[in-house]
């Protein structure tokens, strides 16, 4: 284990200084936000944050912006090529002596995941396949939350939205990123920061995309009070629901926290706005059965 | 020393001695042969840019805008489809205030597609904040856009500018082109040091950022408006210092027997050809006839139009283009230009050379005809779509093996 990463033990670890200053628009509680919080600390300022239009648009409103590194704001489906003319131009520049060495920044692709399940798809893909050297940040709200948390392919099953009833599973975009073989990726939540910082940690190691999909607990999307993001952010791990994994190029994908004993779905559902149809006015038991037996699912292949 | 080259080598060629840092690229039908000659310079090492194909041209223009943010000179091509597929990032990148250069070679747009030029596509994006600039000849392309980097990258003006040739009639033609030494056109645009945009771990910047509220939105929407009319000025001091270097002088538009025409063609890019044969032959037939071609249609030269076009006893806008449900668009804004001037003479419109449709010398003849009769009655008659009799029989032909006889 290198020296880094011993050193994100526990909390303590974790730099106090922070690279995103607040007083920013984003909703209290914001889980996307506490995640990209957590991962500037190990980024730095040494940055550019590539960003496609979501909520975190939001962020740099002239004349003000909290981030102590550069950022541009691209559109929505191609906030990746966006990242790669950065990165191409810096090196490019670099090689003919037009910008020194020290100048150099790390580009990180900054999205929700509206743009990044589905209209980003194909400038991510071809990013990905020229082997770009970037981040890739999703923050996962699991809608399309900027305009009113609307269902976008990362939306779970049966949750209700203002255009959905929530039939369709969610994309496994874990496992359509890894079919490219980047040379890391990973999911995060904002309530494991230590995996998380662990993770972003590791993949400075690698030259290559590296591609993160943090869970964005979303009390305004989702309909709970903002003061409990941390606690679904812990239910959403401890369920199963949001498998804490990672994978470096063809590798195995590792599962970097398993939950000892899951809590039942439930739990999790219970207490959300967008699932309380699953409770009230009767309880849609085979529902929840349904969403449970996915879980169950998916881990018995992991544990298999 | 000329060479005989085709529009789109004279683009590479163009890109090449701007000592461009940066081409991302997509392939679209006319424009390939620009980015493969482009690819294989970079590839042997004979250019020191860096290309890349992207997975679109929302893409490619969204990594050229982003490039040039950072501070790289950007090159880039497309055509047509292309063109509207990157529509977001025009207006987009243009709003970063980069100043990249894009050559648009012109094709028909779907539906029903087809490959040969007109212009729907590059005027599509007038309203985007790209400057335009409109080419005739191959010689015309490469020194465009030697201009119109000196043009973007002028502090007073920081736009992208569109280079636009036709598809087929100019991107495949070989015409001879003079190519300065690599020193010259060096000295010409000088290096591109930006002041307004970086991306530098010492100096970190927020840029592309959103706006709260119309009254901040407007200003940085005027400030680009301002700066494109600041680029009448920059073209003409970057026209001046080109013919200073290498010879030869573009205006803001071009005529061909002006100076004592009465009735006036006007007319944009290769078709322009066309144009000064249909003026040539009314010259040897007595009647003086003349062409305005448009060359700079963003920043649009009004005053230069008006200066142009007042006091002639008739003007005839021939559009290769057709904003359906209007007509033709430059005459509308030829008459924006002439609308304030007293001695202004009447404005025929037509609209000809869609797909690449042939404007034949039987056309051009019905246009001065129409041309003498608004001289002489001062009626203006009513928009015309060019089509022959010929090309109508061989429509009938077409819609008779599709079984749809008697329509049309």
């Amino acid at each position: 284990m290198s020296r880094e990463l011993a050193a994100y033990r526990n909390l303590k670890d974790i730099s106090r200084e922070e690279f995103i200053l607040p007083g920013t628009s984003v909703c209290g509680g914001c889980g996307g936000m506490e995640a990209l919080r957590l991962a500037a600390k190990v980024l730095g300022d040494r940055v550019v944050y590539v960003n496609a239009a979501g909520c975190f648009t939001l962020l740099a409103v002239f004349p003000y912006t909290p981030f102590r590194g550069s950022w541009l704001y691209t559109t929505m489906g191609s906030a990746p090529a966006g990242a790669q003319g950065v990165r191409d131009a810096l090196d490019v520049l670099i090689a003919r002596g037009k910008v020194r060495p020290e100048d150099d920044v790390q580009v990180v692709v900054v999205a929700g995941d509206g743009a990044t399940y589905d209209m980003a798809l194909s400038s991510t893909s071809g990013a990905i396949w020229r082997n770009l050297d970037f981040w890739y940040f999703c923050y996962d709200n699991e809608s399309y939350g900027n305009t009113g948390a609307q269902a976008s392919s990362a939306t779970p099953y049966g949750a209700r939205t203002p255009t959905t009833l929530g039939a369709e599973r969610r994309k496994d975009l874990f496992e359509i990123w890894r079919a490219h073989r980047p040379a890391y990726l990973a999911t995060v939540s904002p309530r494991y920061p230590v995996d998380l910082s662990r993770k972003f940690e590791k993949a400075k190691r690698f030259k290559g995309p590296k591609l993160f999909l943090a869970a964005a607990p979303c009390p305004t999307g989702w309909e709970f009070d903002p003061a409990k993001t941390l606690d679904y952010g812990r239910l959403q791990v401890e369920t199963g629901l949001f498998p804490l994994k990672e994978a470096v190029g063809d590798g195995p994908v590792v599962h970097t926290y398993a939950p000892a004993k899951r809590r039942p779905v439930e739990e999790y559902l219970r207490g959300q706005g967008r699932f309380r149809h699953l409770f009230e006015p009767v309880k849609q038991a085979a529902l929840i059965a349904r969403i449970q037996e996915d879980v169950d699912r998916y881990w018995a292949r992991v544990e298999a | 020393m000329k060479q005989m080259l085709t529009g789109n080598t004279a683009a590479a060629w163009g890109a090449r001695l701007a000592d461009v840092d940066y081409i991302p690229a997509f392939p679209i039908t006319p424009q390939t042969e620009i980015i493969e000659t482009l690819a294989q310079w970079a590839a042997a090492g004979e250019i020191p840019a860096r290309f890349v194909t992207l997975d679109s041209e929302h893409s490619m223009l969204t990594a050229g805008g982003a490039a040039a943010a950072a501070g790289a000179r950007v090159f880039t091509a497309t055509s047509s489809q292309g063109l509207l597929y990157g529509f977001e990032l025009l207006y987009t990148v243009a709003g970063w205030r980069v100043p990249f250069v894009l050559v648009n070679v012109s094709r028909g747009l779907a539906s029903p597609i087809t490959l040969e030029p007109d212009h729907n596509d590059v005027l599509a994006a007038r309203d985007s904040g790209c400057l335009q600039i409109h080419a005739e000849t191959c010689q015309e392309v490469f020194d465009s856009i030697l201009m119109a980097y000196r043009i973007a990258e002028d502090p007073r003006v920081l736009l992208p500018v569109i280079v636009n040739l036709d598809g087929f009639s100019l991107s495949f033609t070989r015409e001879p082109v003079e190519l300065p030494a690599v020193a010259a056109a060096s000295i010409y645009l000088g290096e591109y040091a930006p002041g307004h945009a970086w991306i530098r771990g010492e100096r970190p910047m927020a840029q592309g950022v959103a706006v709260l509220g119309g009254a901040v939105y407007s200003y940085f929407r005027y400030q680009m408006q301002l700066a494109a009319e600041n680029a009448l000025t920059v073209h003409e001091e970057a026209a001046a210092a080109f013919e200073t270097m290498f010879g030869r002088r573009y205006g803001l538009v071009d005529g061909y027997r002006l100076d004592d025409a009465e009735l006036v063609l006007v007319m944009s890019n290769s078709f322009a050809t066309k144009g000064r044969a249909a003026v040539d032959l009314a010259r040897s037939e007595g009647v003086r006839l003349g062409l305005l071609r448009l060359r700079l249609l963003r920043p649009f030269p009004r005053e230069a139009i008006r200066r142009a076009l007042a006091g002639r006893r008739a003007v005839a806008v021939i559009d290769q283009n057709l904003s359906i449900g209007l007509g033709g668009i430059t005459v509308g804004e030829v008459a924006h230009a002439l609308y304030a001037e007293r001695d202004r003479p009447p404005l025929l419109s037509y609209v000809g050379g869609l797909g690449g449709k042939e404007i034949s010398d039987q056309e051009f003849r019905r246009i001065v005809s129409d041309l003498m009769l608004a001289a002489a009655t001062g009626e203006t008659p009513p928009p015309r779509l060019l089509f022959t009799a010929a090309e109508a029989r061989q429509m009938q032909t077409l819609l008779s093996i599709a079984g749809k006889e008697g329509a049309g």
